[in-house]
């Protein structure tokens, strides 16, 4: 495949990300690992809750302090560890290298400020450029996002634009300092179904224009069949399963990826109900000795419950922490 | 923007057409002023001169059209005590209540905005809680016992200050700090809880994924969000102090207008209350505009308003 020869632009080794509180340590994030390349997109998919926001935040290094802490791993971007750089470094890595698309886009965008002047702040900040020079590369995002008349455009507040067009800017926003790496946690979870289709093709033009590498956080795995190279599923802080969209929908090795594609609706099946995964994601305080997923899992065995499963490597690019693979 | 300045102004005048009525009435209806001068040994014939005199021979309706006309040339008829005009009597002592207020305001505001964006920027630290300290004691402890406290101390005590009266600039400490320290607290803590709303917003999370400064962030994202419910007490609070130093101005013996007041309603002096009344209520309605105005400054959604 083309992608494999493409540089790899993010490596995360054994991220572990801990919030600390009166409760005890909600262990996040839960050592993970995986990698994106350039003019790639990766899925990174689960039910709420299950750490992927806080992979991302951890990526940036924005998590909500003091509770929030990265605890061990490396984050490789282009191969310096973003874990070994002062706070000052680090904050001319965000916007620049790497930028994020929030979920909200009613939201995301300050009110009181002219969209014009919300993306030209990264562009002054991190690139140094003033005046009209500033102006052209404001205007050039937003033609990359296809904001219609962009000169009249930022002159407008957040509240004169529609849902889409908000969503737009903070693509623009993400995507004004020709960012390496672009996190985007559910950017079309808030928007209108025929939005959202819009919302995804555009980004995939802007990937083929830019060539970012692109994390894409969803819940959704018709968003992952339509935007995602390669996906990674993930579990109470832990990823289960990583392959290649088309493997994964083909093939998936792991129970709780077989039935997250089950629960997707689809034309082509007539089910009387959607299939739904019985039972709830373990507390994160209080992690269960094996595989977290075992109380939920119709194929539990006894080594489940007593063993946290390792890695198996299935295929190309497939890999699988499950007891039933080896 | 204009359209909403006009319709702001006109609602105000509306407002103060409405306020002269009622003071009217209720100044009327709060009994007869002459039974304050009168003596036993008054003849009716003095009493209705009297009334005559103060024009009280009229009609009500009469009477209303003379008070208005009165307050349209900018006269509030005689003081009854003093026997001079109501209006010289506010001429002489509003400079003072302005001399000492507008200080004290500019110093707490100046002072709650920045104690309560930091306590609010570094929440929790040990700086949040001096701040959470200074409000509550000043929300707790009365004014009127801070300020004997501090005239003790400073002026008998230590005698750095002046006890009271006005005249040099030392004069001005003590009042202008008593007064700091009543307007600050309740400021200061608005400002911070306004602040600490404004912070958990998206928009914050997503100024910092630009890769601002915390200084960017807080003074220009988050404080302007967070600056609405503050300019509304403020404006309040400007428009209050014409009269809300009567505690302070009475401590320190300060001839401003707050003392004014309280010696025209212990005297029942009604034309001194009549036009300090309708000067409270003019300025509290020009506040409203112009707090009104700030908004749009800060808020572009206003500014935009089609009605």
């Amino acid at each position: 495949m083309m992608q494999n020869r493409a540089k790899t632009v993010l490596e995360v080794e054994g991220l572990r990300t801990s919030f600390f509180t009166r409760k005890g340590e909600v262990k996040a994030v839960d050592g993970i690992s995986f990698y994106v390349r350039e003019g790639e997109t990766l899925g990174l998919v689960g039910e709420s809750g299950c750490g992927k926001t806080v992979t991302g935040l951890s990526l940036l290094r924005l998590l909500p302090e003091p509770a929030g802490r990265i605890l061990d791993g490396k984050i490789l971007l282009d191969g310096i560890d973003l874990l070994a750089l002062s706070k000052k470094e680090m904050r001319a890595v965000r916007g620049k290298v790497i930028s994020m698309i929030l979920q909200d886009p009613m939201t995301s965008l300050n009110p009181v400020y002219t969209v014009g002047e919300q993306i030209a702040e990264p562009v002054r900040q991190q690139q140094g450029l003033r005046g009209e020079k500033a102006r052209e590369a404001v205007i050039a995002a937003l033609r990359l996002l296809h904001i219609p008349s962009p000169e009249v455009r930022l002159r407008d507040y957040p509240f004169q634009l529609s849902g889409g067009m908000r969503q737009r800017v903070v693509g623009a926003i993400a995507m004004s300092c020709n960012p390496r790496l672009l996190i985007a946690d559910e950017p079309t979870t808030a928007l209108d179904a025929t939005i959202q289709a819009q919302y995804l093709a555009l980004f995939k033009e802007v990937q083929r224009k830019t060539n970012v590498a692109i994390i894409f956080i969803t819940h959704d795995f018709g968003v992952v069949a339509r935007m995602c190279h390669r996906v990674a599923v993930m579990y109470a802080g832990k990823i289960v399963e990583t392959a290649p969209t088309e493997v994964i929908f083909r093939q998936p090795w792991h129970p709780y990826t077989a039935a997250l594609i089950n629960s997707v609706p689809r034309l082509d099946r007539k089910v009387e109900r959607l299939y739904s995964i019985k039972g709830q994601p373990p507390s994160l305080i209080n992690l269960p000795p094996g595989c977290r997923f075992c109380p939920r899992c119709p194929k539990a065995r006894e080594i489940c419950r007593e063993r946290e499963p390792e890695a198996r490597q299935v295929g190309s690019e497939h890999f699988v922490f499950c007891w039933q693979v080896s | 923007m204009s359209r909403y300045i006009v319709i702001r102004i006109l609602q105000a005048f509306l407002a103060l057409i409405g306020i002269t009525v009622l003071v009217f009435i209720l100044v009327r209806a709060s009994g007869d002023p002459t039974h304050l001068i009168i003596t036993p040994t008054s003849t009716p014939e003095e009493i209705a001169n009297l009334k005559k005199q103060l024009g009280l021979d009229k009609s009500y309706p009469e009477q209303f059209v003379v008070f208005v006309s009165g307050l349209v040339r900018g006269e509030f008829g005689d003081s009854i005590i003093k026997r001079k005009p109501a209006a010289e009597m506010i001429k002489e002592a509003l400079p003072n209540t302005i001399k000492l207020g507008l200080p004290a305001f500019f110093i707490a505001m100046a002072l709650a905005l920045g104690l309560g964006v930091l306590a609010a920027a570094r929440r929790d630290s040990i700086y949040d809680a001096g701040v959470k300290l200074i409000a509550v004691l000043g929300q707790a402890l009365p004014g009127f016992w801070v300020a004997i406290m501090a005239m003790l101390l400073f002026s008998v005590r230590l005698r750095l200050l002046p006890v009271a009266g006005a005249g040099t600039l030392k004069h001005y400490v003590l009042p202008v700090g008593t007064m700091v320290f009543f307007l600050l607290p309740g400021m200061m803590r608005l400002v911070r809880s306004s602040m600490l709303d404004v912070l958990d917003a998206e928009y914050i999370r997503l100024a910092r994924i630009k890769g601002l400064s915390e200084a960017k962030i807080i003074w220009k994202h988050a404080l302007r969000n967070a600056l609405i419910g503050p300019l509304t007490t403020a404006g309040m609070i400007f428009a209050s102090l014409i009269t809300g130093a009567v505690i302070t101005e009475i401590i320190f013996n300060w001839p401003g207008m707050g003392r004014l007041l309280v010696e025209a309603v212990t005297a029942r002096d009604f034309p001194v209350v009549q036009a300090i009344t309708m000067l409270v209520a003019a300025m509290d309605l020009g506040m409203n505009i112009v707090v009104d105005i700030a908004y749009a400054f800060v808020d572009p959604q206003i500014r935009h308003q089609k009605s």
